[in-house]
Formats: structure tokens, sequence, C-alpha cells
């Protein structure tokens, strides 16, 4: 069975052409059309417009994606952490039945969801009036960058929380018990036992994460309509009201280079982790 | 689920002893103490329903309200009247759940005709670089999708395909291949091999054991994928924009543009119809997932 199996390759071939219709030639398609000026050599022309338009927006992507990124891990630590070492049934009980609700929620709902909560006179903003918490003067709209960063976190809290659970759950029990004999606190058991045998997970989930949210295209047009705004709105405005598919292919050159970077750490540290074992 | 219950119970016993040690103090402190405590947690876990619920809250009350404004913090008046617009069979909403319905539909027979072959290779046939051809179908999802869809649209422009169902179909199929491919190779390297073998032995041809015995159990798994598949095309949204328009339009679209367009009650409707299949889908997903198949994605 050394030589590979023609059958094998026969039955995966429809599937591959299509990753390479669909996915492939567009992203040779882009690529090309993002290096090529408008004579037809190549160039980094489109670059140079891309960023004399959008620098802003390129940082505020950068700002959103990140800041999402550790705030999702920050919850999603706490919540993994309570369900693994909590000590109060029914708490654990009642967070593991509600934490996975937003998981399998579109973005768009979400976005909709939030577009009406966020607002000045949303859900959030009248309750928080009511129970005299807030006066109705100081009510504001959250349907800005605070708006797209929160919704993101609601969406991406539940799958980060549920990879980490389950390889928590899964760590040897053994070595919780002995530091919390020993009298550390649930706390430092949190950081300094149970995080590092999960890091490799957390790591996972959060590039995921990283990756999906700089790819999302209805949060940032129905949360936060103004300027500045995410790459992704950009590029459906290059195209959808110039038609200028090189500066659209620009940034999302640019946006490739971002999320190479965030696989290229992933899989630096993946590399790190194998040396040392 | 049972060892969770097993393991808490052995918990609580080692915890024994040392929840009595810290009660040192007074009895009355100590029941101070535990009740404050047990209200923390109560209050940290009604802020926690408040931000996890609030939003879905808001988005069942608009679908519900027939009038709300500015200083009103609830809906000046409730009825169904958007609704019977929504499900009204000539309306908008009726023609484009329909059309999701049937995308979705036509997605999953087109991932299913292209998976199923290639997760059987992929978990039982000799495949060279079997390792980058599972990453290339992750690729789809790992990658900045908005530049790759422009670029598709462009390229469905020359063959026609832009704002027919047939081009939406292929987009979201592409962008479903890797739970289908994925799962459906798990879910054939999880059929135990032996049973295959003891069907060649009495003398039931290739052919006739996968259909016989490989496909049947192998049928949870690949239900799964096919269900993951049905709720990413009915969720899709940024693909449809870029090669539905004008012509299809999909739930998703039809919530994007009511959404803009400042119509609360048929957008919350809408997203009502989405969000249904997506929990429901939650609470199901560990009966068609197996723990044998689960452990073997991506391997």
């Amino acid at each position: 069975m050394a030589r590979p199996s023609f059958f094998g390759l026969l039955l995966i071939a429809p599937a591959l052409a299509m990753i390479g219709a669909l996915f492939l030639y567009p992203l040779g398609y882009s690529l090309a059309a993002a290096f090529t000026d408008p004579q037809g050599g190549l160039s980094l022309v489109n670059f140079g417009k891309a960023y004399e338009f959008y620098s802003t927006d390129i940082l505020f992507t950068l700002f959103i994606v990140i800041t999402s990124t550790l705030l999702t891990g920050l919850v999603s630590i706490a919540i993994a952490g309570i369900l693994t070492l909590g000590e109060t049934p029914w708490l654990v009980a009642a967070l593991r039945a509600l934490y996975r609700w937003p998981l399998f929620i579109p973005f768009i709902v979400a976005a909709q969801c939030m577009r009406t909560f966020l607002a000045k006179n949303g859900l959030m903003n009248n309750t928080f009036v009511a129970l005299g918490i807030m006066e109705p003067i100081q009510a504001t709209s959250l349907l800005d960058w605070r708006g797209i960063i929160i919704t993101f976190v609601w969406k991406q809290v539940p799958f980060v929380t549920l990879m980490l659970a389950g390889a928590m759950a899964s760590i040897d029990r053994a070595t919780i018990e002995a530091g919390r004999n020993l009298g550390a606190s649930r706390l430092r058991v949190l950081v300094e036992i149970v995080l590092p045998q999960v890091a490799q997970t957390l790591l996972v989930g959060l590039v995921l994460s990283f990756v999906t949210m700089l790819s999302v295209l209805s949060v940032p047009l129905m949360v936060a309509g103004s300027q500045p705004t995410m790459l992704t709105v950009d590029m459906a405005f290059r195209i959808n009201s110039y038609g200028d598919y090189a500066t659209a292919n620009a940034l999302g050159v640019i946006s490739y280079a971002i999320a190479g970077t965030v696989a290229w750490i992933y899989l630096r540290h993946s590399v790190k982790r194998e040396v040392q074992a | 689920m049972s060892g969770e219950v097993h393991l808490s119970a052995a918990r609580a016993q080692t915890l024994g002893p040392r929840g009595a040690a810290r009660e040192r103090s007074s009895p009355a402190a100590a029941r101070v103490w535990a009740f404050g405590a047990t209200a923390l947690k109560m209050l940290g876990l009604a802020v926690f329903a408040f931000l996890l619920f609030g939003p879905l809250a808001n988005l069942a009350l608009w679908s519900v309200a027939e009038r709300w404004y500015a200083p009103f913090k609830l809906p000046v008046s409730y009825g169904m009247r958007y609704w019977e617009v929504v499900f009204r069979p000539t309306g908008d909403a009726m023609s484009s759940l329909m059309t999701s319905i049937g995308i979705a539909c036509l997605t999953v027979l087109v991932a299913l005709a292209v998976s199923i072959p290639a997760g059987y290779a992929l978990a039982r046939l000799r495949l060279p670089w079997r390792t980058a051809l599972m990453i290339l179908f992750l690729l789809p999802q790992a990658f900045p999708s908005v530049a790759i869809y422009i670029n598709v649209a462009r390229v469905f422009y020359g063959f026609g395909l832009t704002g027919t169902i047939t081009g939406v179909v292929l987009v979201h199929a592409a962008h479903g291949l890797v739970y289908s491919v994925w799962i459906a190779a798990a879910a054939f390297a999880a059929v135990d091999r032996d049973l295959e073998l003891a069907a060649r032995n009495i003398g039931a041809s290739p052919l006739r054991t996968f259909f016989t015995v490989t496909l049947p159990l192998a049928a949870p798994g690949i239900m799964a994928s096919a269900i993951f598949v049905f709720l990413e095309s009915l969720d899709e949204f940024t693909g449809t924009f870029f090669v539905g328009v004008p012509q299809v339009t999909t739930l998703p679209l039809l919530l994007y543009n009511a959404s803009m367009g400042g119509n609360y009650q048929i957008a919350s409707i809408t997203a009502l119809i989405l969000l249904v299949p997506s929990v429901a889908f939650m609470f199901v997903i560990e009966r068609f997932l197996k723990a044998d198949v689960l452990s073997k994605v991506g391997q």
C-alpha cells in the first residue's frame, strides 16, 4: 500500500476542483489585481492609494479586532475558570446552561440585536434608567467602535469558552487538587496551574476568532455606520460605489497580511512547543 | 455529563475539611459571610444573564411592537401586525424565506455530493499530502472572506452567474465544504473496519459493502455535517451580498435591507426566523455529533 490510491484521488477530485475554482482562483485574481497598475505593469501604486485613503481604517480595524480578541480571551477564561473550579453547584450549572446561547447565532442577527439594544433609547439604557443606576440625560448611544467590540465579544465568547472549558475538563485534576490543598486561591490555581496547560487551545480559539472578526461585514455595517470603519466595509464601498477593484484588492491583501501575521505567531508558538516537548 | 457530576461530588468531599477550617470565626459572622457571597454570585449571574439575553429580548420586543418611539421605555402598542405582513403568502419575506430554504437545500446536496466521496477517500484510502489537503478545505473559512467574494463575483459576472441561484449555491457550498469534508472524513474514520471486512468476507462487493455497511454507520455524522452546511447557508450574508444581488434576496439580505431602511419590526422578525434554527441546533448538536466522531475531526 505504499503507492497512493488513484481511486482515492478520483474521489477527492470534485471537492478539490470546487476549492480551486471558488477559492484559489479568486485568491490569485485578487493578488494579481492588487499588484497591477492601470497600465498593466507590476507596481505598488494601489497600496499607496489604499494607504492614503484608508490608513485610519487600517489602524481602526487592528484596534477593534485586537481589543475584541483580548476581551474575548479574558471573559472566556473567567467563564471557563468558574465552570472548572467553581464550588457553587447552582452557579456552575446555571452558567453552563447559559453561556452557549450565542454560539450559532449568525453575526447579522447579533448585529440587529445590538443595533436596538445598545441604541440611545435601547433596552440597555432604558433598564439602567428604570433601575435608577443612570439619569435619562446620561444615556448615550454605544453604536460606534464600542458597539462593534461588544457585538464581537458577545458572539465569540461562547465559542472560545466551549473550547477552553473542554480542554480544562480534560486536564489532570490531581494538579488542581494539589494546588488547592497547598493553600493556593482558586484565582492562583487558574492562572498558574490550569491556564498553562490549556494555553494551546486558548491560542487556537483566539486565532480563529481574530480571523473571523476580521472578515465580518455585517457587524460594522449595521452597528456603526459612520467613519472610521472597518476594512471589510471599505472594500464593499470601493466595489459598490466606484467599481474600483484595484484599491479594494489592495485592502484585501492588507487584510490577508494581518490574518497571516496572526497565523504566523500561532505557528511559531506551536513549533516552539514541539521543540520543547 | 455523568462524569462531571461524579467529579464534582468527589470535589465536594475533598473540600469538606478545608471548608470547615475556614469557618473558624463565630457562626453568625460565617452566616453573614456566606449570605454575602451568595448574594454577590446571584448578582453576577443576573448581570451576565442580562448582557446575554438583553439583546435577544430587545429583538423579541421589537417583533411585537406596533409603535415604539423615543421617550417610551417599552413599546407604545403591541400587536402581531408585522408578523402578518411577513407571513403574507405574497409578501417579500415569504419569498425570501423560500429562496433561503431552497438555496440551503441545494447547497447541502452539492456539498454532500462532493464531500462524501472526498471524506471516504481521506478517511480510508491512501492519499499523498493528506494533511495539506485537509488544510486546503479549511482555508476558505480561515481567510478574510470579503476580498475573496468580490473576486468570485467578478469571475461569476463573466459567466453570467451573478444574481443567480446557481452562483449563490456554489459560493455557499465552497464555504461549507470544510464542515462537510472534515466531519464526513471523521464519520468514516469512526466506522469499525472489521464490520466492512466481515461484509466482504461473506461475499459482498466493495460497492455493496459501502452502501449497506459503511454509509449507514457514518450516517449520523454526515447528518450533522449536513445540518452545519444548511445553517451556514441559511445564515450566510457576505457571499450573497456580493454574488446574489440584486436578483437573489435571501433572509439575511432582507434583514439587512429592512434594518438599514429603519423597519425594525420586519428586521427583528426576520432575525427571529434565523435565530430559532441556530439556537435549536446548539441544543441537539451533541446528539448527532457523538464523541467517537468528534474525537476524529481534523485528524
